[in-house]
């Protein structure tokens, strides 16, 4: 299926009062939902016969902060999301107004979206709602700020004085 | 009559295993809780090799990310300097030359073949096999030679260039490359002749580290872990760039989702790597290998040292860089584990906005809890080398 055709049946599905923004580049499509659009929008790829969405391949966040455009948002959440079984890709964003918006998580849905939700909060900060064990996991835990920000200095170093804790929770980390 | 006797009282042990230990090849840890000698959870941390490299990466010209993306996976490195440059190409909607594409699938089938030598061989090594590691490490020398004699540098290579590659085949480097190829087949038999059916290697690892489609798919695993479940996929085939389809070639595939299946599977791989090899040796189109762009690549350097207009054009590029229009992709490419993927968004300069990799390790590692629950520490350390995690791309 082709992308354009992706796009035009998300916004369909989720109607287009929904669909913060799209866009194309190189043959690439996306569209740009409010987190609380999200996990319909998720579930619709999923769930759709014809999309059949089977695997969330990546998520990573982004900082538009002078980026200098008109965007009223500040951060973005891609979701790369493959079809293996219909051999197409597609693209769901979510934009994140300000630093205390959360986004829901969506590690029920997809299981490598623990790790990688962990990583968007270690460098971004974004929280994600629902999220079992929400800590960092690239950065160590003494880390103050959220180092793939616009706004933190690349050459600044942190360091860790104490001993690691232990990793073993109560919680269903692996569920 | 065993259940008449009172339970014998336990206590639940936790053992640290790593971040440096050597089974993780690297820096890793795993903390597991032990019940008698059984795994009852466990939990990795990553993290200990961050670099920094996607700040870095927001940090320089796009094409002096090449040198710092070999980085990532250390042990296959000139594919992912060769990925880097394809997703910049695929940001700025250009194609390289035929015969820079045929040099790429040649490099980057070579960093395969170099990168399945270490893992399988290291992996083996973690399990009392010493003689293969020699076998293979051997071979992988001989691949260093060449890229050596390639580019000047033998791990770290900076091959590629946003357009192209940098420099062609040096004369009678094809015919030496044959020659390794065709080495191939006697180490490959040396080594699955040691393995495939050793009682003791496969004892070790038949049903060790399992994992089914559906966990896998889940999570986001791709490469030999993931078509040692049985799904065919492969980005060359699934989505061929550099004309991987025009190549005569077969995505080889497993079913059994285990340690002896990844391990096996790789062997595979590096046959099919062997045929990409010569056939994009036998078919090397003739032509320029880069694109000859004043805003993308550097003129030829007699135009640099005799002409005026040469020597603006390579002053303006390297003091501006290049600078891809406003606007974002993602590009996937087939690394030595899997889907390594490159999403980029570029506001208009010669510094990206952001790059964002997907590490193929850092999804097929996030399973791995999942894989090693239930069974021992041994079987952790089998199932661990088949993974093939590597920090550097994990960590980034």
């Amino acid at each position: 299926m082709e992308q354009s055709e992706i796009a035009a049946r998300l916004i369909a599905h989720l109607g287009e009062d929904k669909v913060l923004a799209s866009g194309e580049h190189s043959d690439q499509h996306w569209v740009t939902v409010a987190p609380g659009d999200l996990r319909s929008a998720l579930q619709f790829m999923t769930e759709d016969a014809d999309v059949s969405v089977d695997m969330l391949t990546d998520l990573g966040g982004v900082d538009y902060l002078d980026y200098g455009d008109d965007r009223p948002w500040r951060f973005e959440v891609a979701y790369q999301l493959s079809s293996l079984a219909k051999n197409h890709r597609f693209r769901v964003k979510v934009a994140v107004t300000d630093e205390e918006t959360e986004v829901p998580s969506v590690w029920d849905l997809f299981g490598v979206a623990n790790w990688m939700e962990r990583e968007v909060f270690d460098l971004y900060g974004i929280g994600f709602t629902d999220h079992p064990n929400l800590r960092r996991i690239l950065c160590h835990d003494d880390f103050v700020g959220y180092a793939l920000r616009k706004d933190y200095p690349i050459n600044k170093r942190q360091k860790l004085t104490r001993p690691i804790e232990s990793l073993l929770t109560d919680k269903p980390e692996w569920a | 009559m065993g259940s008449d006797l009172p339970p014998i009282p336990t206590e639940r042990l936790v053992v640290n295993i790593g971040p440096s230990h050597p089974v993780t090849h690297g820096t890793l840890r795993i903390q597991v809780e032990l019940d008698g000698e059984t795994i009852t959870r466990s939990a990795c941390e990553i993290g200990y090799l961050h670099r920094g490299f996607e700040k870095q990466a927001e940090s320089v010209f796009y094409e002096h990310v090449i040198p710092y993306a070999e980085r990532l996976n250390y042990m296959g490195p000139c594919h992912n300097s060769n990925a880097w440059c394809h997703a910049v190409e695929q940001l700025m909607d250009i194609e390289v030359p035929a015969r820079g594409q045929a040099l790429r699938v040649i490099t980057s089938e070579m960093s395969r073949i170099i990168d399945h030598c270490v893992c399988i061989g290291t992996n083996l090594v973690d399990l009392g096999g010493l003689t293969n590691f020699w076998y293979l490490y051997n071979y992988r020398e001989k691949i260093y030679d060449l890229f050596e004699e390639l580019t000047g540098a033998r791990m770290m290579v900076n091959y590629p260039r946003i357009g192209g590659v940098s420099m062609d085949i040096p004369e009678g480097w094809d015919k030496k490359l044959r020659g390794v190829m065709a080495d191939m087949e006697g180490v490959l038999a040396d080594v699955m002749g040691l393995v495939e059916r050793n009682r003791i290697f496969v004892d070790r690892t038949t049903g060790v580290c399992a994992i089914d489609q559906k966990t896998a798919l889940s999570h986001g695993m791709t490469g030999p872990c993931l078509r040692a479940t049985g799904i065919a996929y492969d980005v060359r085939h699934a989505q061929p760039y550099w004309g991987y389809d025009t190549y005569d070639w077969e995505v080889p595939v497993r079913s059994n989702g285990d340690t002896y299946d990844r391990v096996l599977l790789r062997f595979d791989e590096m046959e099919q790597s062997r045929r990409l090899v010569l056939q994009a040796l036998d078919g090397l189109p003739e032509g320029p290998f880069i694109l000859d762009d004043p805003k993308i690549t550097l003129p030829p350097k007699d135009l640099v040292y005799n002409t005026m207009e040469g020597l603006i054009r390579h002053f303006k590029l390297v003091m501006h860089g290049v600078s891809p229009d406003r606007g974002e992709v993602y590009s996937a490419t087939e690394g030595g584990n899997g889907e390594l993927g490159f999403y980029i968004v570029s506001d208009g300069s010669p510094k990206a906005w952001r790059v964002r990799i997907r590490p193929p390790c850092f999804a097929n590692y996030s399973a791995f809890p999942k894989m090693v629950n239930g069974s021992m520490i041994a079987d952790l350390v089998a199932g661990l080398g088949s993974v093939n995690v590597i920090a550097g791309e994990l960590d980034r």
